[in-house]
């Protein structure tokens, strides 16, 4: 199988690779690690007259600190984000969901900001940045802006970037001490993508009970989702077993799922429980450790 | 513009097994075909051309990576090591040697992905557990052996290696 022809523009600059979106508007798509859109683009899902280069632009690569954040250039592949120590020692749960992305060969090559551009609806990443609060930084040729990740999925497959903009980075809070991130997954068996997904980011006062909480849900709409109803019960509370299965078991509230070959509704909602449980059970162990 | 002008054809340079490439490629061309059509380099097969089984597996820059997902435009300045380039004259890397001695292969097909698979596991992780070994073949699908004698083989170039 090959792609439709197309030309290829190996962008040396953000700056250049901008002005080439302009240059080519609709027939122009950008490539990061292609690990999304050349299987498309075999398909002929989508059949693009340009493909402008993000792989030979230096400096979006790599993971540092700034202040009281990480951040992580958008074209730095999946290995590279799961196995930084930056990301291994405040965003376990980043570590987590980076880790488990189809296998080796693709997390050698797929970025993050590939990922989250591209807002595939059983997609990992999405999911985690949510429960981290994280924020995007996407340039244009009128300058930056910075995105909240809770605006940031709006439908399948679409994010609120604009078609000139592009993503140079992910932002990402470090947690206070006293908080713990996780990441859990059911996988479908054929593809490895997400069935349902969970993650979360649990405050704990020496006290025990918890003082914030955030919770996202992958698999149960167009984008993930936050779990309002379980952060909402978590708050303030104790964070005993009984407390966290109560609260996960609220997971699933108020969402719409479609059924799909593989999982029915009923079935993805009872596992988004179940792995809302997971990933906040993991996200307080680890607070402890 | 005519056609040609329009998807003009890309130069080029490789490394590939330690020998240096200038090459003009159309920009559609995936990794794998070029080593296959353009170099000659057969060892690197094609099962699913879809992502998905791992026949394809080469080094880039020294990662494995699915070569099928790659465009040749993509490793462009980069070194690429395949099958070809693993054995040191007629002496074979331990880990195809470890296929050979625990029958790590019946038909073949999946082999030299398998390898290449194996020998970037092995780089990153010397000592690793049987469950290390099957996590890190994910990616790579083998419709004969069952698995097992595969993970037997990397065992047994693992410790070999850690021999020295
Ligand atoms: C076999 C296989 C299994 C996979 N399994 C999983 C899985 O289990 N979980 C999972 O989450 N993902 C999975 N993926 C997807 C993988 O994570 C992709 O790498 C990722 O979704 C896209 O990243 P990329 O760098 O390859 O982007 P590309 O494919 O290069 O680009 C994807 C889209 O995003 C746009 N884009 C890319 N970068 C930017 C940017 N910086 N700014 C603006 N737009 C941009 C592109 O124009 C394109 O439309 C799998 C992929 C394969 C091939
Ligand atoms: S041929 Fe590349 S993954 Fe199957
Ligand atoms: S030995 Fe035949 S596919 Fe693996």
């Amino acid at each position: 199988m090959f792609p439709a022809s197309f030309a290829y523009v190996a962008a040396r600059s953000v700056e250049e690779a901008l002005e080439l979106m302009v240059k080519h508007g609709e027939e122009g798509k950008l490539l990061a690690g292609g690990h999304s859109l050349i299987p498309a683009m075999k398909l002929r899902l989508q059949s693009p007259r340009t493909l402008i280069d993000l792989g030979t632009v230096p400096g979006l690569r790599g993971v540092r600190v700034d202040g009281d954040h990480l951040v992580i250039g958008a074209l730095t592949v999946h290995t590279d984000v799961a196995s930084s120590e930056l990301v291994r020692k405040h965003l376990l749960g980043l570590a987590d969901a980076t880790s488990v992305i189809g296998d080796i060969q693709v997390r050698n090559r797929g970025t993050i900001g590939g990922s989250v551009a591209h807002a595939d609806p059983a997609a990992d990443l999405p999911v985690i940045l949510t429960a981290l609060n994280a924020s995007f930084t996407v340039q244009s040729l009128s300058g930056s802006r910075s995105i909240a990740v809770d605006d940031f999925f709006t439908d399948f497959f679409t994010t609120a970037m604009n078609s000139d903009e592009i993503l140079t980075e992910i932002h990402v809070p470090i947690p206070a001490t006293g908080t713990g991130s996780a990441y859990a997954k059911l996988p479908h068996p054929a593809s490895g993508y997400v069935v349902v997904s969970a993650g979360a980011l649990i405050a704990r006062q020496a006290s025990g009970s918890c003082t914030a909480a955030r919770v996202a849900i992958g698999g149960l709409g167009t984008g993930p989702l936050r779990a309002v109803a379980t952060e909402l019960e978590l708050q303030g509370k104790p964070l005993t077993p009984q407390i966290i299965a109560a609260a996960a078991a609220k997971a699933a509230e108020e969402t719409e799922p479609v059924e799909d070959s593989y999982a029915g509704v009923e079935y993805k909602c009872h596992v988004a429980t179940v792995y809302a449980r997971k990933a906040i059970e993991a996200a307080v162990e680890r607070v402890k450790s | 513009m005519t056609a040609e002008a329009e998807y003009a054809a890309v130069p080029i340079n490789v490394a590939v097994n330690g020998i240096n490439y200038d090459a003009v490629v159309e920009p559609r061309t995936l990794l794998v075909y070029f080593l296959r059509e353009q170099l000659n380099l057969t060892g690197t097969h094609v099962g699913c051309d879809t992502s998905q089984c791992g026949a394809c597996t080469v080094h880039l820059n020294g990662r494995a990576v699915k070569s099928c997902t790659v465009l040749a435009v993509q490793a462009d300045g980069a070194e690429v090591k395949t099958v070809e380039g693993l054995a040191d004259g007629d002496n074979f890397h331990p880990v195809q040697e470890g296929f050979r001695e625990k029958h790590g292969l019946q038909c073949g097909y999946c082999t030299p992905g398998m390898i290449m698979t194996a020998v970037h596991l092995l780089e990153t992780n010397p000592n690793p557990s049987d469950d290390e070994i099957k996590h890190a073949l994910e990616g790579n699908l083998c419709r004969c052996t069952g698995y097992v004698n595969i993970v037997e083989s990397i065992k047994w170039a693992a410790e070999k290696m850690r021999k020295g």
